[in-house]
């Protein structure tokens, strides 16, 4: 729609403004890793960050929610409703606004999930440009998720003494023109500025896949039996679900029953499930349609690169590296996917 | 930290996740395991399904469970529907419990019916391994209700032993039927069991099968399918023309939460139902 300027010096009046109207959450440093959490300033954020431990769907998706409430022996829930504030997620890199994309996909295709949806609509996102690539897990430069396009409300990039804000949505514009703190100027001016800060923004960014985007999804049509590479992942793999806990775009979820010590009554709630877990498949009986551990790392992976493309005409990994950087089994993505291209070439 | 909780607002939600009431009828025994219920839901409402569908029963404090449905939305009394529960887990145990009168959370149906339109026109073998003929009856009864719109309707039938047999009564009517055939396999039984001893395929070779226009329809465990499969396609029946319906842990019933997944499939909305065509590649399938 249209960029304005924001001095740096500005940036904490940008959050206060924020905070007039919403919840602002926001990428905070905790010990040697970065949380997204609640910010009463703009000092309390950090701005320069590698991806989050737990990307910021957890604030529209939330690790544990209730559905609605129950009186035990009644069969209707009754109390389904939510409760949130608008909330403003600051600062969103990319990749993490890809991530929300997908989940949009998956909870807004019919039937919408209500829970989700309502959520949603209370968030703004204020994304933030990544000027340098944040380190050796990251996979944005394949995955085409490094350099801003759709999907926020405002995105900032780093401008010397200032930001460029890129105001991309009704809703974004509104904030812009409740402060006085945005400067205008030429639009095209703004926008060769934006240009040039790509153009020597891009190089430093370096491909860690050996295939390209289009040679992603032909690679794992042809991979399901290279059982060299699934074996050997599922061998190293401990299930402890960590990887799909750190995902952006991970949303399976087992439902249960929380009941109040009285018996008089309880929730019905919603937790994130990991489908790395034994009896993530298993059906009454005993039944486990994927039992080994290696059937389940794959199942992950062609949930990013294969299934979702064929459903949805999109990947479900967003490259932040989030997999690779948690997992105590040293499980990387990268390697993975390079291997399995290998197997290719040699075939 | 924050202070601005005064901003909250409560939000309603629609109530895709709420169960409505249904109201046990009818339940009886069938054998050991299974247990049979007939369940009117709130106001005499008519549940809308097509055979194959199932739903998702709620007890709170338990949880939930995908069911089968196993009557026909032809069955004459439209205010009730059928399901018969084998007492297998947590949920299933609690739900044995429950007897005439009772309350039950509904919600549903969910899942992709078998393809009635597809059938029509065709002649049908159906093909039963134990419980399988609970979701299976109700394309059968189905079939039965509408029967000048198919051709020869065969009915296999297959279990452990003889007290594992279920609507007994109502296959007996089938069995007199003059338009019906119908053969029935145990897997082991006494020796004053009159009928065939062996397991399910055995029955399909003699079975006289126009290939080109029948339609087999499979329900059983996932280790009955792989040699049900292999035995029809020997008969020469096109992949096409082999519907199977698939178990799998179903938590949403909505094609999100992931569980019922198999490979690109949500079992719980682009099956349950599946024809042999759709799922032979899959590792996960079968």
């Amino acid at each position: 729609m249209r960029y304005v300027y924001l001095a740096k010096d500005d940036l904490g009046k940008f959050i206060d403004l924020l905070k007039e109207k919403h919840r602002v959450v926001a990428p905070v440093k905790k010990e040697n890793l970065f949380v997204f959490a609640d910010i009463s300033g703009g000092e309390d954020m950090s701005l320069e960050y590698i991806p989050t431990i737990i990307p910021p769907k957890k604030y529209i998706m939330p690790q544990k929610e209730s559905l609605g409430k129950f009186d035990m022996g009644e069969v209707s829930m009754k109390d389904t409703s939510i409760e949130m504030e608008p909330t403003v997620i600051f600062g969103m890199h990319t990749c993490d606004i890809d991530g929300l994309e997908c989940l949009d996909v998956v909870f807004h295709k019919d039937p919408a999930d209500p829970y989700y949806k309502k959520r949603r609509k209370n968030v703004t996102i204020i994304g933030y440009e990544c000027m340098f690539p944040c380190d050796e897990y990251a996979t944005c430069v394949t995955m085409d998720t490094h350099v801003p396009k759709a999907g926020y409300d405002i995105m900032m990039t780093d401008a010397g003494d200032k930001y460029i804000l890129h105001v991309n949505s009704k809703q974004g514009d509104a904030i812009i023109g409740s402060g006085n703190i945005f400067k205008e100027a030429d639009q095209d001016a703004i926008k060769k500025e934006l240009k040039d800060l790509r153009e020597k923004k891009l190089p430093k960014f370096k491909r860690a896949l050996n295939p390209g985007y289009k040679e992603l999804q032909p690679l794992f049509e042809k991979s399901y039996n290279n059982t060299g590479v699934w074996d050997d992942v599922g061998r190293r793999c401990v299930s402890c679900g960590n990887c799909t806990a750190v995902c952006p775009t991970c949303y399976c979820f087992d439902v249960y029953d929380d009941v109040k010590l009285d018996m008089s009554g309880g929730e019905r709630g919603r937790v994130w499930d990991s489908c790395q877990l034994n009896e993530f498949a298993e059906v009454a009986g005993g039944e486990n349609f994927r039992e080994e551990r290696s059937s389940r790392q794959r199942h992950r992976y062609y949930r990013k690169f294969d299934y979702p493309v064929r459903k949805h005409d999109k990947f479900f990994c967003t490259g932040c590296g989030r997999c690779t950087r948690t997992c105590m089994a040293k499980i990387s993505l990268i390697e993975t996917v390079n291997d399995l291209a290998k197997g290719e070439q040699d075939v | 930290m924050c202070n601005c909780s005064e901003n909250k607002k409560v939000i309603t939600i629609d109530p895709l996740y709420s169960p409505v009431e249904g109201t046990i009828v009818k339940a009886c025994q069938m054998t050991e395991n299974e247990k049979f219920f007939e369940i009117r839901l709130e106001g005499g409402k008519e549940l809308g399904h097509m055979p194959g569908q199932f739903v998702q029963f709620s007890l709170f404090g338990i949880g939930e469970a995908p069911i089968s449905v196993s009557s026909s939305p032809t069955k004459e009394d439209k205010s009730t529907f059928e399901v018969v529960v084998r007492k297998v887990g947590t949920f299933t145990e609690q739900m044995h419990k429950l007897g005439e009168g009772d309350k039950i959370g509904v919600r549903g149906p969910f899942g992709r019916p078998f393809p009635v339109d597809d059938l029509k026109g065709n002649d049908l073998l159906f093909v039963a391994g134990g419980i399988g003929l609970v979701p299976l009856r109700s394309l059968i009864n189905f079939v039965i209700d509408r029967r000048r719109d198919f051709g020869d309707v065969n009915i296999l039938l297959g279990c452990k032993e003889p007290k594992d047999r279920l609507f007994t009564d109502e296959i007996a009517e089938w069995e007199k039927m003059a338009d019906i055939n119908y053969a029935c396999t145990v897997d082991k039984a006494a020796p004053d069991w009159k009928g065939n001893v062996g397991v399910i395929t055995t029955l399909i070779p003699g079975v006289d099968l126009d290939v080109n226009r029948t339609y087999a329809v499979v329900v059983g465990p996932p280790i009955m399918y792989k040699f049900v499969v292999a035995e029809l396609l020997k008969k020469d029946l096109a992949e096409k023309h082999i519907v199977l319906s698939l178990e799998r842990r179903m938590k949403c019933g909505l094609g999100k939460c992931g569980h019922c997944q198999i490979n690109d499939n949500y079992v719980c909305q682009d099956g349950p139902t599946f024809t042999y065509d759709e799922i032979k590649g899959l590792e996960e399938a079968l």
